[in-house]
């Protein structure tokens, strides 16, 4: 039997100075596994400039956190690969969880990897999955051959680690109070000489999450849109909707859009009420990223196109003649 | 400066076929250099068309026929290959997959200044291996790489893709980068290229050559393994409508329903 208990997640902290919403997501899922495991403790790992906790305070304490561990200094207002994944070596050594889980951002996943594999522990990338089997490990689901398999992958060290990606799992949908604790923590990894200095930072998303993360309705397009200009068709259509525009990996190789509204295996998961896919014929590497949303509308000129597989309401026929059409009568 | 890059071999994923037990066909899909590598073999070229005296080492780790990107790669100008073989790291994780490249590239480029990998592999998708190398090494980092700006023999300034935009970073070597795709026109092989990858002499090294024990690499030396596969199951019923003139109408009308929550 390990001495190995509780769950740990790591509270990432964007730029724009709040926590992640993917850490939510996590606790929700944490809550669900922690029953699971003799109502173990849940803990997070916070590593933030001084002063912005009581910003932070009430999402711990309301979504089910027993023990906050704080890490503060000046240095902390840029994520560094070093010195934060050596904080998360030695909470884990300290605290011995059984279980740590990290959102699958970019951060989440430049630094994942380097804790687990200094603790000499499994790793298991972009679960879409995570549940407690009856010897108690955590199962966790991913897909993988660009989503044509799905693999369940257990761990035979401590802890067992695995990575989430924005939107997989559900935030939290009630309150879950908690008496959380807060533990301030300290640290010498700040006199790291890291060697690595940001020297410049361009904003290229309107907010620090993704649109894609929070938009009801997103309009995708794919091989069918065709042109850049497509994709301002179809920009105009989301702000009509109110939504915004994500695209297919093809799309993206093509040229005609940005890799950040990229959706599927290799870009983005996104759950919205209503997706609605242009052009798009729905290899399973695009399906994988979208099939979570409430509700799907497919618009492709080949009746057999696979996406129609997972709509709700297919239409055959020309995007070109639909959407502008359609672009008209929203205006009207 | 030298450069080892770490490249894989994967199967095609968008040409994957399957059995009729539900497994995937690994007889006659194609193999190919994971996409990303071919990213990671481009910003190596970038370095050695501007920095002076570089050389650049891919090593794969795989089975023999992984020889065959080893060559591909010196054809486009890559200066030497290195297969790391051995049935024993068969079965291998990220963790030993990591364990295993670092303990080669110690091997074969002790000398190293900078190890270049792809961002992810196609097939599993981790991300990790990079990360893992550089751990194994104690090296930094740098993930999800956009652009090579400049480069000298101490540092390199790059952008890099952070989840919110876009960072310029200067990075002291030595140093392991991950990169991402970037959009210039790859570099194509000439017929020079092709004859130098004939001639060649890639060198292969095994689980004893590079000094690790068995029970470190492959299957026995991972921490993970899996437990199940299958393949995801996807059933909805669409209804599915040729375009007319009610199209625009039947699509708001809809909408209208999805959003207020009603199925239609």
């Amino acid at each position: 039997m390990s001495e190995n208990k509780g769950i740990l997640l790591y509270a990432e902290v964007t730029r724009d100075k709040y926590i992640h919403t993917v850490f939510f997501e996590l606790a929700n899922k944490a809550l669900e596994l922690s029953k699971k495991l003799d109502n173990c403790k849940i803990s997070a790992l916070l590593i933030t400039e001084p002063g912005q906790l009581e910003n932070y305070r009430d999402g711990f304490v309301n979504s089910g956190i027993d023990r906050v561990y704080i890490y503060e200094d000046e240095k902390f207002k840029n994520y560094n690969t070093e010195i934060y994944s050596k904080i998360a070596i030695d909470l884990v050594n300290e605290i011995k969880p059984e279980i740590m889980l990290i959102g699958a951002t970019n951060q989440g996943r430049d630094l994942a990897p380097r804790i687990s594999s200094a603790l000499h522990t499994g790793l298991t990338a972009d679960c879409t999955d995570l549940d407690i089997n009856e010897k108690l490990q955590l199962a966790a689901t991913r897909p993988t051959f660009g989503g044509q398999l799905m693999a369940t992958i257990l761990c035979k060290k401590m802890p067992q680690m695995a990575t989430v990606r924005p939107k997989v799992f559900k935030p939290m949908d009630e309150n879950a109070v908690r008496n959380t604790e807060f533990i301030n923590k300290t640290t010498n990894h700040t006199q790291i000489d890291t060697g690595i200095e940001i020297i410049d930072f361009v904003r290229t998303l309107e907010n620090d999450l993704n649109e894609l993360d929070s938009a009801e309705i997103i309009v995708s397009g794919g091989r069918g849109i065709g042109t850049a200009e497509g994709f301002k068709m179809l920009k105009d259509l989301a702000d009509l909707l109110g939504g915004t525009v994500g695209a297919s990996r093809v799309a993206v190789d093509m040229g005609i859009a940005d890799k950040s509204i990229q959706i599927g295996q290799t870009g983005k998961t996104v759950r919205p009420k209503i997706y609605i896919a242009c052009g798009i014929s729905g290899a399973i590497q695009h399906i994988v990223g979208m099939q979570d949303s409430d509700k799907i509308i497919a618009i492709n000129s080949d009746e057999n196109a696979p996406i129609f597989n997972v709509a709700d309401l297919g239409i055959v026929g020309d995007l070109n003649q639909i959407i502008p059409e359609l672009i008209s009568r929203l205006k009207n | 400066m030298k450069i080892a890059l770490c490249i894989k071999q994967v199967p095609d994923t968008s040409d994957i076929k399957w059995t009729e037990n539900n497994t995937i066909k690994r007889e006659g899909v194609e193999s190919i250099i994971n996409p990303y590598d071919v990213y990671a073999i481009e910003s190596a070229l970038q370095i050695k068309n501007t920095c002076k005296d570089v050389e650049i080492t891919a090593i794969t780790m795989g089975p023999a026929q992984a020889e065959d990107i080893l060559r591909k790669s010196i054809a486009l100008g890559i200066d030497k290959g290195a297969l790391v073989t051995d049935r024993k790291f068969s079965g291998a994780d990220t963790y030993a997959t990591g364990k295993t490249l670092a303990q080669s590239i110690k091997t074969i480029v002790p000398d190293f200044d900078l190890i270049i990998c792809g961002q992810f592999a196609i097939d599993g998708d981790t991300a990790q291996t990079g990360p893992s190398i550089a751990n194994h090494l104690n090296l930094k980092q740098v993930t999800f790489v956009k652009e090579i700006l400049e480069c000298s023999d101490d540092y390199i300034i790059l952008t890099r893709q952070a989840d919110d935009g876009i960072e310029t970073v200067k990075a002291k070597l030595p140093l392991l980068l991950c990169v991402l795709q970037n959009y210039k026109e790859p570099t194509r092989a000439k017929i020079n290229g092709f004859i130098k990858a004939q001639k060649s002499e890639i060198k292969t090294y095994s689980l004893e050559d590079i000094g690790l024990e068995a029970e470190e690499v492959g299957l026995k030396g991972s921490p993970t393994y899996v437990s199940k596969a299958f393949r995801p199951i996807v059933t909805h019923n669409c209804e599915k409508v040729f375009a007319d003139e009610n199209t625009p109408e039947l699509i708001c009308n809809r909408i209208e329903k999805y959003k207020a929550g009603q199925n239609e």
